[in-house]
C-alpha cells in the first residue's frame, strides 16, 4: 500500500487514541480530508521542483509507533546543549519522556500538546491559537490530521524567560521505519522573550521520516529566538514547516543549521501582522555525500515600516544538494519596508548542486527591497595568504569557510550554541579550527 | 641564505621571470626596484609557493634546499614569509586566533606540541608593543575593515610573531601614511639579525630610508638588469626607470 493510502487509512484507529468530542477534532477531519485531496507535493508543483520525496515516500513506514522503552540520559546527553541550566520537552518516537524532560507551570506553561489539547485550561489559548496560521499543504494537512503530541509553550506577558527551552525528539529505531508528525505551538504575549532550541535525533540507521509543524505567535513587542539544529543521520528526512505570525514591535529569528540528514526541508514562513517588526532568518547548511537541504523560505510583508533580514550560507561537497528558494511579498499597505535578501554558496565538489532563487512580490513603491545570490569556489588567493603563514592545505580550506560562513553566527545570543555549531562546523568541514571562541 | 639561480617563470604559458640570479647571505637587506609589470610581484609569490605560477626552469634554493617540491605551507615552515601587497580579510578570526593557528601549525609540522597559552599572550604582547598594535586591534577579525595602514601593520606584526629567516616584503610601503611607514620599518630593523634576511619589493627609495638596503637590484622585463649599493636607489628616485631601460634595450 501507498505511504498515502496507508496514513489516510490509518486515521480511524488514530481516532480511537483520541478524544474525537473536542472541538479540535473537526479541525483534523477537515485536515485528513484536506490531505486526501492533496496528497504529498511532487516535482510538478513549482515550489518542489529540485526535491525529489521519492526515494523517501516509498519507505514502509509504521504510523503508530509501538511503547517504547526508556532512554538513558547518559546515552543521549550529547545531543542536548547540556551545559546550560534549560527547560525541557523530550520524545522518545513520538512519545513523552517524562524522565528526559525538564517542563514547568511555573508563571509560564513549558509542556505538552497532548495537555493543551484536552485540557480545558488551555482552551482559550488553543482555539485562538492552534492551526490559525499553518498552511493547508499536503504536509502540514496531514501534520494538523494526527496533531496529538509536541511542545506546548505559553510565555504570558512581560516575562523574560532566562533558561532556554530544549525540545528533543529522539527516534530509537524500534521500528524497521517511522514515520513521525510532531506539532507544536508556541505562543509568546506582549512584551515577552523566550529561547528555544529544536533538534530530531534518530539513534540508529532505520529510516525516520518526521512530518513536523510549528506555530509560533509573536505578540507585541515579544521576541522570540529560535534555534534549529539540524545534524542527523544520513538515515532520517525532516520535513519541517515552521510558520511565524507577529504582532507590531516583535522580533523574531530563526537560526537553521542544517548539517544533516538524508533530506531536509524547511519551509519557514513569517507573517509581519502590524508595524515596526523585524523578522530574520539565517542559516548554515554544511553537507555532502547525497544529502538534499532545501529551504523554502517566505516573508509576508503586510504593514508598514517593518524590516526582515534573510542570510543563508552554504557549503555543499561531493553529490549534495542544495536549494534555496526565497520569496518576499510586500503588499501595497507595506510602505517603508525594508527587505533584505542573501544566499552565498560554495561548491567544493563538481558533482554537489545547489538552486537557488530569490523571489519578489513587490506592490508597494516605497521600500527598500534587496537580494543576492551567489555560486563559488573557494578564492585561491586567500588560500595562499593562509598557507603562506604555514596553515596546511585543509586546515586553510576549513579556516575560509569557517569564515564564509560565520557571520551566520554573530545572532547567536547563546554562547553555549555558538561554541557547539562552531564545533560541528569544524568537524563538518574535516578540520581542527585550533581555537575556542 | 637563499640562492636564486636562472629562474624562468610563467603564468598560464606567459613568461613572467626569464633568467634571475639573486643571492641573498644572513644578515643582509636585498631591495628590488623596478617599473610596474617588470615581474617583482610574481618573483615574491614565486619564492613564497604560489600555485598559479610554474617554475620552467632555474631553481630556488633555501638553506642548501631546493624550494621546488616544497608547498606554500612547508616553505612558511622551513622560515619563508611573504608579507603581501594586498593582506586577505578573514572574517570571524581574530588577529590573535589566526596568529595561533598559524603558529601551532609551523610548530605540529616541526613536531612540536602546541605553544602554551601563556607564552603565546606573551609573544603577542611583545611584538605588538614592537609594532604599536593596541591591544583591541588584536580581537578584530583579521584584516576586516583594516585601513591600508592597519592591514601592512598587521603583516609586519605576523612577521615579528612567525620569526621568519626569509622575509619578503611585497610593497609594503604602499598605503601607509609616514609616520606607520616609521611603525613599520622600525619594526623590520628590530627583526633584523645576523641569522635572517630581508628581500623589500618597491617601487620608491622611501621605504629605503628607512629599512636600508646592502643591495639594490632593478627588476625590467622579468631579469634582474643591474644591481648597486643603496645609492642606486637615490639614483632611481631622481632619474626614474627610463634610462635603464634605454640601457638594457640599447
Amino acid at each position: 500500500m501507498e505511504l498515502k493510502e496507508k496514513l489516510v487509512s490509518s486515521f480511524m484507529a488514530f481516532e480511537d487514541t483520541v478524544d474525537v468530542d473536542l472541538p479540535v477534532h473537526d479541525i483534523r477531519l477537515d485536515a485528513i480530508k484536506a490531505f486526501e485531496a492533496e496528497g504529498f507535493p511532487n516535482k510538478k508543483q513549482e515550489a518542489w521542483k529540485y526535491t525529489s520525496l521519492n526515494s523517501i515516500l516509498k519507505n514502509d513506514f509504521s504510523v503508530f509507533p509501538k511503547e517504547t522503552g526508556a532512554l538513558d540520559y547518559k546515552d543521549v546527553k550529547q545531543y542536548f546543549i547540556h551545559d546550560i541550566d534549560s527547560y525541557k520537552i523530550i520524545f522518545v518516537d513520538g512519545k513523552y519522556s517524562s524522565h528526559l524532560s525538564a517542563t514547568t507551570h511555573d508563571g509560564i506553561d513549558v509542556c505538552l500538546m497532548s495537555a493543551a489539547l484536552n485540557k480545558p485550561k488551555y482552551k482559550l489559548v488553543i482555539d485562538n491559537y492552534f492551526n490559525k496560521i499553518a498552511t493547508k499543504d499536503g504536509f502540514s494537512s496531514l501534520n494538523t490530521a494526527f496533531s496529538a503530541e509536541g511542545a506546548y509553550i505559553h510565555i504570558p506577558k512581560n516575562k523574560v524567560v532566562e533558561k532556554p527551552i530544549q525540545i528533543i525528539h529522539f527516534s530509537t529505531g524500534n521500528e524497521a521505519a517511522i514515520m513521525l508528525q510532531p506539532r507544536n505551538l508556541i505562543v509568546v504575549d506582549e512584551n515577552s522573550h523566550v529561547q528555544i532550541i529544536e533538534r530530531h535525533q534518530s539513534l540508529t540507521d532505520n529510516p525516520t521520516l518526521t512530518n513536523s509543524v510549528t506555530e509560533i505567535f509573536a505578540n507585541k513587542r515579544a521576541i522570540v529566538d529560535y534555534y534549529k539544529i539540524q545534524n542527523n543521520r544520513q538515515s532520517a528526512s525532516l520535513i519541517d514547516s515552521t510558520f511565524v505570525n507577529q504582532k507590531q514591535e516583535s522580533l523574531a529569528k530563526v537560526h537553521t543549521f542544517s548539517f544533516g540528514g538524508k533530506l531536509t526541508r524547511n519551509n519557514l514562513n513569517f507573517y509581519q501582522n502590524g508595524e515596526r517588526i523585524d523578522s530574520t532568518m539565517k542559516g548554515i547548511t554544511i553537507i555532502g555525500d547525497k544529502q538534499h537541504v532545501d529551504h523554502n523560505t517566505l516573508v509576508h510583508h503586510i504593514e508598514p515600516n517593518c524590516e526582515s533580514h534573510q542570510d543563508y550560507k552554504g557549503i555543499f561537497d561531493a553529490n549534495s544538494t542544495g536549494v534555496f528558494n526565497g520569496k518576499v511579498v510586500v503588499e501595497k499597505e507595506a510602505q517603508k519596508t525594508n527587505a533584505f535578501q542573501a544566499n552565498n554558496n560554495i561548491l567544493i565538489s563538481d558533482k554537489a548542486t545547489i538552486n537557488t532563487k530569490p523571489q519578489l512580490e513587490i506592490f508597494a513603491d516605497d521600500v527598500k527591497c534587496s537580494h543576492g545570490c551567489t555560486i563559488g569556489q573557494l578564492d585561491e588567493s586567500a588560500m595562499f595568504y593562509l598557507r603562506s603563514r604555514g596553515i596546511p592545505e585543509k586546515e586553510a580550506r576549513g579556516l575560509l569557510m569557517y569564515a564564509f560562513s560565520n557571520n551566520v553566527l554573530d545572532s547567536v545570543k547563546i554562547p553555549e550554541i555558538k561554541n557547539r555549531i562552531t564545533k560541528l562546523i569544524a568537524q563538518k568541514l574535516g578540520v581542527n579550527i585550533g581555537f575556542d571562541l | 641564505m637563499l640562492k636564486i639561480n636562472n629562474l624562468h617563470a610563467s603564468v598560464e604559458d606567459k613568461p613572467i621571470l626569464r633568467g634571475i640570479n639573486l643571492h641573498v647571505k644572513p644578515g643582509e637587506v636585498h631591495a628590488i626596484m623596478g617599473p610596474n609589470g617588470s615581474g617583482k610581484s610574481t618573483l615574491a609569490s614565486v619564492i613564497a609557493g604560489k600555485e598559479e605560477y610554474e617554475v620552467d626552469q632555474g631553481e630556488i634554493v633555501l638553506e642548501d634546499e631546493d624550494l621546488e617540491e616544497l608547498s606554500a605551507e612547508e616553505r612558511a615552515h622551513k622560515g619563508v614569509f611573504l608579507s603581501f601587497q594586498y593582506p586577505v580579510e578573514i572574517p570571524g578570526v581574530s588577529v590573535t586566533n589566526f596568529m595561533k593557528t598559524a603558529i601551532n601549525e609551523t610548530r605540529k609540522a616541526k613536531g612540536l606540541e602546541d605553544m602554551p597559552a601563556n607564552e603565546m599572550l606573551k609573544l603577542i604582547r611583545e611584538k605588538s608593543e614592537l609594532l604599536e598594535i593596541d591591544r583591541k586591534f588584536l580581537s578584530r577579525s583579521l584584516n576586516e575593515g583594516f585601513s591600508g595602514g592597519e592591514k601592512k601593520r598587521n603583516e609586519i606584526f605576523q612577521m615579528a610573531m612567525l620569526e621568519p629567516k626569509l622575509a619578503i616584503l611585497d610593497e609594503t610601503d604602499s598605503g601607509l601614511d609616514i609616520d606607520a611607514l616609521r611603525i613599520v620599518a622600525n619594526g623590520v630593523n628590530k627583526l633584523r639579525s645576523k641569522d635572517n634576511a630581508v628581500v623589500v619589493i618597491t617601487h620608491y627609495q622611501r621605504l629605503l630610508d628607512y629599512i636600508v638596503p646592502d643591495y639594490v637590484h632593478v627588476l625590467y622585463n622579468g631579469r634582474i638588469v643591474k644591481s648597486g649599493p643603496a645609492a642606486l636607489a637615490h639614483e632611481l628616485e631622481a632619474k626614474g626607470y627610463d634610462w635603464i631601460k634605454e640601457e638594457v634595450n640599447a
